[in-house]
């Protein structure tokens, strides 16, 4: 058991730090306006954008206007999302004639694809037209990963400079993360999945006659370029409704190590792209060493407790364990779904390729703690960085009163300003996750979405609540969420869990921008030793699991303690 | 300045070269406990209560057990009588425990406050009218108002002498009981009211309005009547805030899991629940740690004029000091005779001792001392000889002695030799060889000459005071910057920078390239902190981060300042740096151990919340604590007892111990992070096992 896990993680993570470190530096430049490689292709293309819709991308924001130009683009993106699905009966590329798509459910999959949480109380190929997914969806798999990347990079700018009152150009960041990011390396790694048999078509589906005689009706469409944007901006919104567990959504081990892969890259390499940008790669460093040892820990329990398995099960079975493969998928086994569980729940991704709520109640408690830690492990694109600032700027501030200074970041003080605006970044998400689960399990609404009673109903509630918030948007699927109740819910608790955290992350980056910077001295906090990695993790852990304790102690520790004990649900 | 001069106008400061101990007093004693308790009891008040978020939801949650234990009594349920009845009483002690450390470090000041107001007592002034002296009550005194002072009187308000010189008993203010002189004109001519003329007779131009005098400010601060929460502070009591809103939060929302688990949680309950949560222990003690740490400066006789410059102390990056009575003993020492060629070394000495043995500085003294180590000669009484001394003077800059026929005089090379010309005597060759190696070597040069002809040069060299050196390898050990300031030559104040250890040297140093020095250092990120007293120090101090003024400075000095040393010892930066660090430290760490607390807190209630439903969530009970309500009750109890535990380490400071901030921060993270989750395992076990003992929950 142990052998193979091992040998796996190395390979992946092995790959993922090949991979992302030039990536990060390449970033870099590119946020830097240092030559690539690549501009004498897209210095065009980025050039004949900005012309057309007006914009002076060299013009420098201050965070507020930072933040205004992001939320009317991020409004916009959501009313056409909207009106996309409410109207696709009338147009083109439509080969099922699917009608409007309910109100309820097309606001909530609007806020859903725009916040990067693609949580999909939808099926793909029941409700949504080619044109929809390909215009709509996929476009805003673009659009909410480069927002998220644009944040980062500003967030990291703020950190950086000194005394000046900008941060950035917003329409510069968004247009440079997709032309020189997220566009290249799905064109990349698309024809990968084409080739592995991913389809790529326009096609109506196919009605075939089963060796059985059944009929099958088999669905298809533009998938491998969607299902590509889907794990590299950590959207994962699948193409179908079964997500990466569907043969054609992810066909083979390779194309779920590219998967997994993908996943984690752009959030690796951000780590990178800001150690580079500091000026000092120890930083940037610090950060990924915490994140990797985080996701570790996280994937070795998962995987233990699912390679266990259920006690009672075994014992009916009259073996010693069984492990748990209820809701995997036979070609990927017990190891490549833990494994893409907790990698999709590290990140705000949350495309799954195995059923969450079938995992033992531990092993399930591990995605579900991933997320309520705020996304921070890697996290979603962007996201995962300026998340995972936000604690070490939290860290700096509980810790570094200790070492006989007002607590700096790169030479930054961390002031009261700072600390109102951290704290409103980090404990929005709790509070949204916390406050609509509750009222999810005393409702009627909420109540009738769960398909599971006891503690293991409490936690898909706890868990939809939580996918949302942390914009991840993986399901314990049990729950039924497609009812008016949910959808609504489910789109506040995304817009909130989205824009009430980067606001305020904004709000820092300004501020910081405008400090001066303090020198580093022997006497200075240190942030790039393992010591801060120690105090990082620590922090995160207190901080986000003491607020979930009381809940999960309801829900997966209940849940397990009752299984053991043969109570089942 | 010349040479000479600097020499002469040297302030006489006899020099301890550590500070001296803080005033000693005992953390507690028993009328500051009585006086604290029913302080404790007042701060009750929520109007008191509301300017600590933490604690006010402790109070609140006191309110509502007390409503609970009310609404159970009737119910004759007694194991939940005395249940509830216990956790509200605790919840009360944790409020007033914090009342109580907050009381506890304000008595301290308190205490002085009310000596100082006792000297403050009104006094009779007699103020000049039109040329005429009329006596009016002290505290009708405006600014600008002039008044005579006789020997024997109070000085009835701040003011500066416009006339005379007088000596001054400042022990009310200072607590040291030698008089100082105090004179009209220079840097001296500040007198404070309160302190009493001991001799001389004085005129005063008032500088203060009644009730902003220099002993109101005094009370003031040390009463801390005016204590603005300083910015970390503020920071810090967004963070515990914000800690308290998320548990709020988290416990509001256990009771919907609970019904939903077909189970519920009593007020009582979720209340105890909350208050182990929210950072407790740092809320208690926060605002007592400020006034702690603004006390423990004032006990070095230091006063700060806000919280904020103590806190800014810690964060100083850059250390100006002057050399003089900072660096080096306030004077210089004769150490070698050099006698130009053909000169008797004994001659050289003879005519040196001779014309030193009536100079009373320092200097001159130590001239003398040096010809009877070396040369064996003895002092010798001249009253009867008919000498004439002649004492220095700014405008020659020499000074001597005649006696008989022999004229001897000394001073600084240019001043001789200009002298020397002027009687038509000869320069010899070699004098400048010998001046500028002395200069060299960071000395200063006396040259001595008998009836024109120059005999040779004093080697006057200023002496370092002891374990400097080892204070500044500290404080780089810290990562603060030393630069030593310095009237001298870069030269010699290079040499004296590298046999005390600072980092940089500011030399010939004037108060517009002090203040371009600092202004510097600011522009790069560092925080300055400075010492000064006299008048032209007051841009500079103005403008330091932090700004320490000498109390026998100039009242300008002292307004620009942030802060006032009563013993005027400018070495005390070094202290003041230090408490700053440890305030801070002081917060940090107990910032950390309450959050660290909450890990064991959740392990002892989780269960207890829910083992009656539930009896397999027994395996979270891994304290093994006796019942669902002891446990309860040995976590709230626990978390009560902790702040009071934690009140002599919020007064005195965490121990700090100069070094870089990571070994620091390895060290509080091991004690403080690790200590703050193993110890209230032990500690709620223990009382669990006490409660069990006692029969407290039935």
């Amino acid at each position: 058991m142990a052998g193979s896990m091992w040998f796996l993680l190395f390979i992946y993570l092995f790959t993922l730090l090949v991979l992302s470190i030039p990536l990060g530096l390449f970033m870099a430049k590119v946020f830097n306006r240092e030559k690539t490689f690549l501009d004498f292709l897209l210095v065009p293309v980025e050039n004949f954008c900005y012309r057309i819709f007006k914009i002076d991308a060299r013009a420098e924001m201050r965070w507020t206007q930072y933040a205004f130009a992001l939320l009317v683009f991020n409004l916009v993106g959501l009313v056409l999302l909207y009106l996309l699905q409410r109207i696709q009966q009338f147009l083109p590329f439509n080969p099922r004639h699917f009608g409007a798509v309910a109100p309820d459910l097309a606001f909530n999959t609007a806020v859903s694809f725009v916040t990067n949480t693609n949580w999909q109380a939808y099926s793909g190929e029941s409700t949504m037209s080619y044109l929809v997914q390909m215009a709509g969806l996929a476009v805003q798999n673009f659009l909410s990963a480069a927002t998220g990347i644009a944040v980062a990079i500003a967030l990291v700018r703020g950190i950086v400079r000194k005394e000046t009152k900008t941060i950035g150009n917003f329409w510069f960041d968004l247009t440079r993360s997709v032309l020189w990011i997220l566009l290249p390396l799905s064109l990349l790694i698309a024809p990968l999945y084409i080739w592995q048999g991913v389809p790529q078509n326009i096609h109506a589906y196919t009605d075939v006659n089963t060796l059985e005689g059944a009929k099958q009706v088999i669905a298809q469409g533009p998938v491998a370029s969607q299902e590509v944007i889907k794990e590299l901006g950590t959207n994962g919104g699948g193409f179908f409704n079964a997500n990466s567990s569907h043969p054609f959504e992810n066909p083979t081990p390779l194309t779920n190590f590219i998967q997994i892969l993908t996943i984690f890259l752009i959030s690796a390499a951000l780590c990178i792209t800001f150690g580079k940008m500091s000026g000092d790669k120890r930083h940037g460093i610090v950060l990924l060493v915490s994140m990797i040892l985080l996701f570790v820990t996280g994937f070795f329990f998962a995987y233990k407790f699912e390679k266990a398995g259920n006690p009672q099960f075994a014992a009916l079975m009259q073996r010693g364990t069984v492990e748990n493969m209820e809701g995997k998928e036979v070609r990927f086994g017990v190891l490549n779904s833990s494994l893409f569980a907790v990698v999709t729940t590290c990140t705000s991704c949350g495309a799954v390729n195995s059923m969450h709520d079938s995992f033992t109640p531990l092993g399930g408690l591990v995605p579900l703690f991933n997320i309520e830690l705020g996304e921070v492990i890697f996290g979603g694109v962007g996201s995962g960085l300026y998340g995972i600032l936000l604690y070490a700027i939290l860290s700096v501030f509980i810790a570094g009163l200790m070492v006989g200074r007002t607590p700096e970041y790169l030479g930054k003080k961390i002031q009261s300003f700072e600390v109102k605006m951290v704290m409103l970044g980090v404990l929005i998400s709790p509070a949204c996750m916390l406050v609509l689960a509750a009222i999810g399990v005393v409702t009627a609404g909420g109540m009738a979405g769960i398909s599971n009673p006891g503690p293991h109903g409490l936690t898909q509630v706890l868990y939809a609540f939580s996918s949302g918030a942390g914009n991840n948007g993986s399901a314990f699927a049990g729950l039924s969420a497609n009812t008016l109740f949910y959808n609504i819910l489910m789109g506040v608790d995304m817009l909130i869990g989205r824009f009430a955290m980067l606001i305020p992350v904004l709000a820092v980056a300004g501020s910081l921008a405008e400090k001066k910077k303090v020198p580093m001295s022997i006497g200075t906090f240190p942030t790039t030793g393992f010591l801060f990695v120690v105090l990082l993790i620590g922090v995160l852990l207190i901080v986000g699991a003491l607020t979930f304790f009381p809940a999960i102690s309801l829900g997966p520790i209940l849940d397990h303690l009752q299984m053991l004990k043969g109570i089942l649900y | 300045m010349s040479e000479i001069n600097v020499i002469t106008q040297q302030k006489n400061i006899t020099e301890p070269v550590k500070t001296p101990k803080p005033k000693a007093g005992k953390l507690f004693n028993l009328k500051m406990v009585k006086g604290a308790i029913v302080e404790s009891l007042k701060k009750l008040n929520p109007v008191h209560m509301a300017k600590n978020p933490v604690m006010f939801v402790v109070e609140i949650g006191s309110i509502l057990t007390t409503y609970e234990f009310f609404r159970v009594l009737p119910l004759k349920d007694m194991s939940e009588i005395i249940f509830v009845g216990q956790i509200t009483l605790w919840l009360w002690f944790t409020v007033l425990f914090a009342n109580f450390a907050e009381a506890m470090a304000e008595s301290r000041g308190k205490a002085q406050a009310d000596t100082l107001r006792k000297t403050r007592k009104e006094t009779i002034a007699k103020k000049m009218v039109e040329g005429s002296i009329e006596t009016v009550a002290s505290s009708s005194l405006k600014k600008g108002d002039i008044c005579v002072c006789v020997p024997g009187d109070i000085i009835p308000s701040d003011g500066e002498i416009i006339d005379g010189i007088a000596s001054v008993d400042e022990s009310v203010i200072t607590g040291e009981s030698a008089p100082v002189i105090r004179e009209a004109g220079g840097d001296r001519s500040a007198v404070t009211g309160g302190t009493k003329v001991l001799s001389d007779r004085i005129v005063i131009k008032i500088t203060a309005n009644p009730g902003e005098t220099f002993i109101d400010q005094m009370i003031n601060l040390v009463e801390g009547a005016k204590r603005q929460k300083t910015p970390n502070e503020i920071a810090l009591n967004i963070l515990l805030s914000g800690m308290t809103i998320i548990f709020m939060l988290a416990v509001v929302t256990l009771q919907p899991f609970a019904l939903y688990s077909g189970t519920s949680v009593s007020v009582t309950v979720l209340i105890s629940l909350l208050v182990c949560l929210i950072p407790t222990t740092i809320g208690g003690l926060l605002s007592a740690i400020g006034i702690a740490g603004i006390d423990r400066v004032m006990q070095h006789n230091v006063l700060a004029m806000s919280g904020k410059s103590v806190e800014a102390a810690g964060d100083v990056n850059t250390l100006l000091l002057d050399k003089t009575g900072t660096i080096t003993l306030g004077n210089r020492h004769a150490v070698e005779f050099i006698p130009l060629t053909g000169v008797d070394s004994g001659r050289l000495a003879d005519a040196a001792q001779l014309s030193s043995l009536s100079d009373e500085t320092p200097e001159g003294r130590s001239i003398v001392v040096l010809a009877k180590e070396k040369y064996g000669l003895r002092g010798r009484d001249l009253a009867g000889q008919d000498a004439r001394f002649i004492p220095f003077s700014a405008q020659t800059r020499i000074s001597g002695v005649d006696v008989h026929d022999r004229s001897i005089r000394k001073g600084a090379a240019d001043a001789i030799i200009n002298y020397v010309k002027s009687i038509n005597g000869e320069i010899p060759a070699k004098l400048d060889s010998i001046t500028a190696k002395i200069a060299n070597t960071g000395g200063t040069p006396l040259v001595v000459v008998e009836n024109g002809s120059i005999l040779g040069v004093i080697h006057l060299k200023d002496v370092v005071k002891g374990g400097m050196r080892e204070r500044f390898d500290q404080l780089r050990s810290m990562g603060i910057k030393t630069v030593m300031i310095t009237g001298d030559n870069p030269l010699t104040a290079r040499h004296i920078a590298e046999e005390a250890g600072v980092d940089d040297f500011l030399a010939e140093a004037t108060p517009e390239n002090k203040l371009k020095l600092i202004k510097q250092e600011q522009f790069g990120g560092r925080m300055v902190a400075m010492a000064g007293d006299g008048t032209n120090d007051a841009p500079a101090l103005a403008q330091a981060d932090v700004g320490l003024a000498m109390h026998s400075g100039t009242m300008v000095a002292k307004e620009a300042g942030n802060m006032i040393d009563l013993d005027s010892n400018p070495t005390k930066l070094i202290e003041v740096v230090e408490i700053g660090k440890q305030l801070l430290i002081t917060r940090g760490t107990l910032t950390t151990f309450s959050i660290a607390n909450d890990v064991a807190k959740y392990f002892a209630i989780i269960p207890a919340m829910f083992m009656a439903k539930f009896p397999v969530m027994e395996v979270l009970n891994i304290m093994r604590l006796n019942s669902p309500h002891s446990a309860i009750l040995s976590a709230v109890i626990f978390n009560a007892l902790i702040i009071i535990a934690l009140v002599p380490l919020a007064l005195r400071g965490v121990s700090y111990k100069p070094m870089s901030a990571g070994a620091i921060l390895g060290k509080n993270l091991l004690i403080y992070g690790l200590g703050g989750i193993i110890v209230p395992f032990i500690g709620i076990k223990l009382i669990d096992i006490i409660i069990v003992a006692l029969k407290l929950s039935l």
